[in-house]
C-alpha cells in the first residue's frame, strides 16, 4: 500500500493535508492574509462612505451590490461590513493568521524538535480554521447579510432578528464559524504549549528559549483559559436565539410585540465575552512582542535587554489580563466598587508594558542596527506600542472611561495599539522569516517603502481618531452629519478616509514583494541576518524532520551578539555567537 | 473633489509600481551571494528616515492640535465633569512628555546606532539598577492616578441623597428614540415594565399604580434645572442602548430587563453655553453611544438646563401621565 504512491496522492498530502507543522505554517499565512486583505477592502469602503456620507461610489456599487443601491451603502449594511471587519481583523487575522503561522513555523524549528507535539491535530486545527474562514465569508452572502450587531455581537441585538437583519441567518453562520474557529484555536493552543514543554532538544532549557517562543507559550497559555469561556457564551446566545432559551434575554418589547423571555441578562453575556475578548487583545499582540523582540536584538547586533525581566513582564501581562476584563464594562451599571477594582488591575499592566518598552529602547541604544524591512516594522511596533498604550491610561481610568467610552477615541487606541501593533509584528516576521517560509528573499528596497507608506498612513488614519472622540462622536455610526455638534469634523473624517485609500493601495506593494519573491525571490543562503537561533541552522530546502542528521544540541542563550573578550575582540571571531555553539574555553558563562 | 483625489492616488501608485519594476530588475541583476546585505547607504537613508519621520509624527501631532483641538467638547457643563476634566488634564500631562521622551529617544537610537562596519555594539544584557527604576517610576505615577481617578469615580457613583433637593428622571431608550419620565410631585415613579406598553404609553407605564398618575413623560427634549442634582434611572424596552450626555460627561447603559443610575449637577445653563460657545443653536445632547440597530447614528434628544423657575414653568405646562388616558 505504501509502496504505491500516486502522483496527485503526493500532491494532496504534501500540500493540502500535510502534516508538517512548516507547510501548515504557510497555511496559516495564506489564508489569513487572504482574509485580511478582505477585511482591509471593507474598511475601505465603509471609510469611504464615512467621508463621503450619502455619495455615490462606482466601486462601493461593483463590489456591495444589492447592500447598496445606487453606490450608497444601506445603513444596517454597514454595520455589517464593521462587524465582519473587525471579526475578520481580530480572529482570522491577527489570532489564526498571526499565531498559527509563527507558532508553527518558529516553536519546532526554535526549540530543536522534529515537528509539533501531534502532527495530526496540527493539520485539524489548520482545517477547522479553514472551514470556519469558508462559513464566515459565506454569510456575507446570505439573506438579511452578514451578521451586523458589531464584533462584539452583545444580545439582545445579536439575538432578535426583528432588531436588525443581519441577526437572522447572518448571525447563525457567525456562531457556528466562531464555534469552529475556537475549536481550531484550541487544538493549536494546546500542541503549543506540549510541544514547547515537551519537545526541547538536549540543552535547550526554558531559560534558553528565544523570547518569540516565551511569548508563543503565553499566547497558547491566555487561549486556552479564555476561549473555552466564549464558546460557552456562544453556545448559551445560540439556545437563546434558536431554542427559547432565557439566558441573556428579558422584559422586550420589539416589532409591536413582547417577547416571552424573562429572567436573563444581556449583561452575563458581557462578562463572559470579555473573559475572553481582553485576553484576546493579548493574544493578538504577544506574539508580536516575542517576534519583535528576536528581531531588534539580532538586527541591532544585541542581547536583547533583561530578557528575564521580558519574560516577567509577559507573564505578568498574562496574567493580569485574565482578570481586568471588566474595564469594557464601566458604564453597564457595574457595581461602582467592582469598577474601582477593574481599573486598579487595569492601570497595573501599565508596568510590566512600560519595562518593555524600556527594554525595548535600552537594546537599541549604543546596537549596531542594521535596517531590514523587518527591524523597521519592528520600530514601527515600539512606536505603535508607546502611542496606543498611553491612551490606554485614560481609558482604563473609569472616571474617565465614562465620557470617552465607545467613541472614537477607543476606535483609535485600539487600533493603534493592538492593531497596528500586531500588524506591524505580522509584516516584521513575515519580511524576517520569509526564507525560512519559502527559502527565497524578500527585496528590501520595497519592504521599506511598504514600511513608510504604512507606518505614516496608519497614524494617518488612526491617530485623528482621538479628536473625533474627545469631541463626543460615537463609534459604529453610520454618518455623524446627523449632529449639529459634529458640523465642523467633516474634514477630519476626509483625511482619515483619505489616508486609508492610499494605506490600502500601498498594501499592494506588499502583495507583489510577497508573490513575486516567493515565486522569483533570489535564493535564501542559510543564515542570512546572522542569527544565534536554532532554525537557521536547518537546511533551506524544507525537509521532513528539519535536520537531516541528529537535531543540535543548544550549550547557550540565543542572544550572545557582539560578545567581546577581555581584549576587546569578538568571541569566537564574528559578533554572533549560534546557540549549538560551545562555550569556549576562557569565555565566562554568565547567567542572563 | 474626490474624483481627482482618487485619481492622484492612482497616478501615484502607477508610478510607484512603475518604479518597483525598475527596482526590481536592478536587485535581478545584482542577484548573487549577497543581494539581501543592506547596503551602507541605504541602510544610512534608513536611518536618515528615522529622523524625518520623527518630525513628521510630532508635527503632525501638533497640526492636527491646532486646526481641531477646537473641537473637542467645551467646558464640562456638569459639577463631576469638571472634576473629570482635571483628571484628563492631569493625565494629559503625564502622557504626552512620556510619549515626547520615549519617541526622542527611540528614533534618535535608531538614527545614532545605525550600522557602521568600524563600530562593535555593546553586550549589555540587563542591570537591575535600571531595571528597577523603571519599574518603580511607572508604579508611582500609576499609583497617583489610580488614587486620583478612584476618589473621582467613588463621588461620580455615589446616588443622590434621597433626602436632599433632586429631580427623578427615568430615561428610556427604545429602537431608535428616547423617552423621560419625571416623577411628579410624589416624588416617585410609577410602575413601570414592557408588558403595559400600548399605543402613547410607550414606556410601558402602570395605570393602576398610584405613584404614576402625576408622572409626565416628554419625547424630543427634556428639562432640567440647574445647580440641582438631577438623578437618572435608565431602562431599554428592547435592545441594549446608551445615554450618552457628552457635555455633562455623563454616560451609562440602557440594559433590557435591567435599571442604570447616574446622576449629575448641571452647573450651566443653555442660555449660557450659548453664549460660551459663541452658538445660537448650541443645545445639549443625549446620544445613543451603543450600537442598537439600523437607525443607531441618529438616536438624539435634546437636553435643556433652565434656570430654576424657567424649569418650573415648562414642568407644570406638561400634562400628566392620568391626564393623557
Ligand atoms: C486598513 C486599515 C484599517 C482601517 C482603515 C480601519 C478602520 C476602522 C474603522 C473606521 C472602524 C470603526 C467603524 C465604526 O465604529 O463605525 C473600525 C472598526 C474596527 N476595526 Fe478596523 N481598520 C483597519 C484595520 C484594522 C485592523 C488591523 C484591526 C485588527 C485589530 C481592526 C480591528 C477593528 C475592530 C475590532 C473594529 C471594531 C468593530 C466593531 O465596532 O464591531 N481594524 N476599523
Ligand atoms: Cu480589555
Ligand atoms: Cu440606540
Amino acid at each position: 500500500m505504501s509502496t504505491h504512491h500516486h502522483h496527485e496522492q503526493d500532491f494532496l498530502f504534501k500540500y493540502i493535508f500535510s502534516t508538517d507543522h512548516k507547510m501548515i505554517s504557510k497555511q496559516f499565512l495564506i489564508t489569513g492574509f487572504i482574509m485580511g486583505f478582505i477585511g482591509m477592502i471593507m474598511s475601505t469602503l465603509f471609510r469611504l462612505q464615512l467621508g463621503w456620507p450619502g455619495e455615490s461610489f462606482w466601486i462601493v456599487d461593483k463590489l456591495l451590490g444589492s447592500w447598496a443601491e445606487n453606490g450608497v451603502m444601506a445603513p444596517d449594511k454597514y454595520l455589517a461590513l464593521v462587524t465582519m471587519h473587525g471579526t475578520i481583523m481580530v480572529f482570522f487575522l491577527l489570532t489564526a493568521g498571526l499565531s498559527g503561522t509563527f507558532s508553527n513555523l518558529l516553536i519546532p524549528l526554535q526549540i530543536g524538535a522534529r515537528d509539533m507535539a501531534s502532527g495530526f491535530l496540527n493539520m485539524l486545527s489548520y482545517w477547522f480554521f479553514f472551514v470556519s474562514s469558508v462559513i464566515m465569508l459565506i454569510s456575507l452572502g446570505v439573506e438579511g447579510g452578514a451578521a451586523s450587531a458589531g464584533w462584539t455581537i452583545y444580545p439582545p441585538l445579536s439575538a432578535l432578528p426583528q432588531a436588525i437583519p443581519g441577526s437572522g441567518l447572518g448571525m447563525t453562520l457567525w456562531l457556528i464559524s466562531m464555534a469552529i474557529f475556537i475549536i481550531s484555536s484550541l487544538l493549536g493552543s494546546l500542541n503549543y504549549v506540549v510541544t514547547i514543554l515537551n519537545l526541547r532538544t538536549k540543552g535547550m532549557t526554558m531559560t534558553r528559549m528565544p523570547l518569540t517562543v516565551w511569548a508563543f507559550l503565553f499566547t497558547a497559555l491566555i487561549g486556552i483559559v479564555s476561549f473555552p469561556v466564549l464558546l460557552s457564551a456562544a453556545i448559551l446566545l445560540i439556545f437563546d436565539r434558536s431554542f427559547g432559551t432565557s439566558f441573556y434575554l428579558s422584559d422586550i418589547f420589539i416589532g409591536g410585540q413582547v417577547l416571552e423571555y424573562s429572567g436573563g441578562s444581556p449583561i452575563l453575556f458581557e462578562h463572559l465575552f470579555w473573559f475572553l475578548g481582553h485576553p484576546e487583545v493579548y493574544i493578538v499582540l504577544l506574539p508580536s512582542l516575542g517576534i519583535t523582540s528576536e528581531i531588534i536584538s539580532t538586527m541591532s547586533r544585541k542581547p536583547i535587554f533583561g530578557y528575564r525581566a521580558m519574560i516577567g513582564s509577559m507573564l505578568a501581562i498574562a496574567f493580569l489580563s485574565t482578570i481586568v476584563w471588566g474595564h469594557h464594562m464601566f458604564v453597564t451599571g457595574m457595581n461602582p466598587f467592582l469598577g474601582a477594582v477593574f481599573t486598579f488591575t487595569t492601570l497595573l499592566i501599565a508596568i510590566p508594558s512600560a519595562v518593555k518598552v524600556f527594554n525595548y529602547l535600552t537594546t537599541l541604544w549604543k546596537g549596531n542596527i542594521k535596517f531590514s524591512p523587518a527591524t523597521l516594522f519592528s520600530i514601527g511596533l515600539v512606536s505603535t506600542f508607546i502611542s496606543g498604550g498611553l491612551t490606554g491610561l485614560i481609558l482604563g481610568d473609569s472616571a474617565l472611561d465614562i465620557n470617552v467610552h465607545d467613541t472614537y477615541f477607543v476606535v483609535g487606541h485600539f487600533h493603534i495599539v493592538m492593531g497596528l501593533s500586531a500588524v506591524f509584528g505580522m509584516f516584521a516576521g513575515v519580511y524576517h522569516w520569509f526564507p525560512k517560509l519559502f527559502g527565497r528573499m524578500m527585496d528590501n528596497k520595497i519592504g521599506s517603502i511598504h514600511f513608510w507608506i504604512t507606518i505614516v498612513c496608519s497614524y494617518g488614519v488612526f491617530f485623528p481618531m482621538h479628536f473625533l472622540g474627545l469631541a463626543g462622536v460615537p463609534r459604529r455610526y453610520y454618518t455623524n452629519s446627523e449632529f449639529p455638534l459634529f458640523e465642523n469634523l467633516i474634514d477630519i473624517n476626509v483625511v482619515i478616509s483619505t489616508f486609508a485609500i492610499v494605506i490600502a493601495f500601498g498594501q499592494l506593494l506588499f502583495l507583489y514583494n510577497f508573490l513575486y519573491s516567493a515565486l522569483r525571490g533570489p535564493k535564501a543562503p542559510q543564515n542570512p541576518w546572522d542569527s544565534n537561533s536554532l532554525e537557521w541552522t536547518t537546511p533551506v530546502e524544507h525537509i521532513h524532520g528539519n535536520w537531516p542528521g541528529e537535531i543540535p544540541e543548544v550549550h547557550r542563550w540565543p542572544y550572545d551578539y557582539s560578545k567581546v573578550d577581555e581584549s576587546g575582540e569578538f568571541v569566537g571571531g564574528n559578533d554572533f555567537i549560534p546557540q549549538t555553539t560551545p562555550l569556549f574555553q576562557n569565555e565566562k558563562n554568565e547567567k542572563h | 473633489m474626490m474624483i481627482i483625489l482618487v485619481s492622484v492616488t492612482v497616478l501615484l501608485i502607477v508610478i510607484s509600481v512603475a518604479q518597483i519594476l525598475k527596482i526590481a530588475e536592478l536587485s535581478a541583476v545584482s542577484r548573487g551571494e549577497k543581494v539581501y546585505h543592506i547596503s551602507e547607504k541605504e541602510n544610512k537613508l534608513q536611518a536618515i528616515l528615522m529622523l524625518v519621520f520623527l518630525v513628521f509624527y510630532f508635527s503632525f501631532f501638533a497640526w492636527q492640535y491646532l486646526k481641531w483641538g477646537k473641537y473637542m467638547l467645551p467646558i464640562s457643563a456638569s459639577e463631576h465633569g469638571v472634576g473629570i476634566d482635571n483628571l484628563m488634564n492631569v493625565t494629559w500631562a503625564l502622557i504626552i512628555p512620556v510619549f515626547i521622551i520615549t519617541h526622542i529617544l527611540l528614533f534618535w537610537f535608531a538614527f545614532k546606532y545605525s550600522f557602521n562596519k568600524n563600530r562593535k555594539a555593546i553586550f549589555f544584557a540587563h542591570s537591575n539598577k535600571l531595571e528597577l527604576i523603571w519599574t518603580l517610576l511607572p508604579s508611582l505615577a500609576l499609583t497617583v492616578l489610580i488614587l486620583y481617578g478612584l476618589n473621582n469615580w467613588n463621588k461620580i457613583m455615589t446616588p443622590v441623597n434621597p433626602e436632599k433637593e433632586h429631580v427623578l428622571i427615568e430615561v428610556v431608550g427604545q429602537q431608535f428614540s428616547w423617552g423621560a419620565r419625571y416623577a411628579g410631585a410624589d416624588g416617585k415613579l410609577g410602575r413601570a415594565n414592557v408588558n403595559f406598553i400600548e399605543g402613547a404609553n410607550f414606556m410601558g407605564v402602570d395605570s393602576t399604580d398610584k405613584n404614576a398618575n402625576d408622572d409626565i413623560i416628554v419625547k424630543g427634549e427634556f428639562h432640567v434645572p440647574v445647580n440641582v442634582p438631577v438623578q437618572f434611572i435608565f431602562r431599554s424596552n428592547d435592545v441594549i442602548h446608551s445615554a450618552y450626555m457628552p457635555h455633562f460627561r455623563a454616560q451609562m447603559n440602557c440594559v433590557p430587563g435591567i435599571k442604570t443610575h447616574f446622576n449629575f449637577v448641571p452647573i450651566i445653563t443653555t442660555a449660557e453655553m450659548k453664549k460660551i460657545t459663541k452658538n445660537d443653536k448650541f443645545d445639549y445632547l443625549l446620544l445613543c453611544n451603543k450600537i442598537c440597530g439600523a437607525a443607531h447614528y441618529n438616536m438624539q434628544m435634546n437636553i435643556i438646563v433652565d434656570t430654576k423657575e424657567d424649569y418650573q414653568k415648562w414642568l407644570s405646562s406638561q400634562k400628566q401621565f392620568s391626564q393623557n388616558n
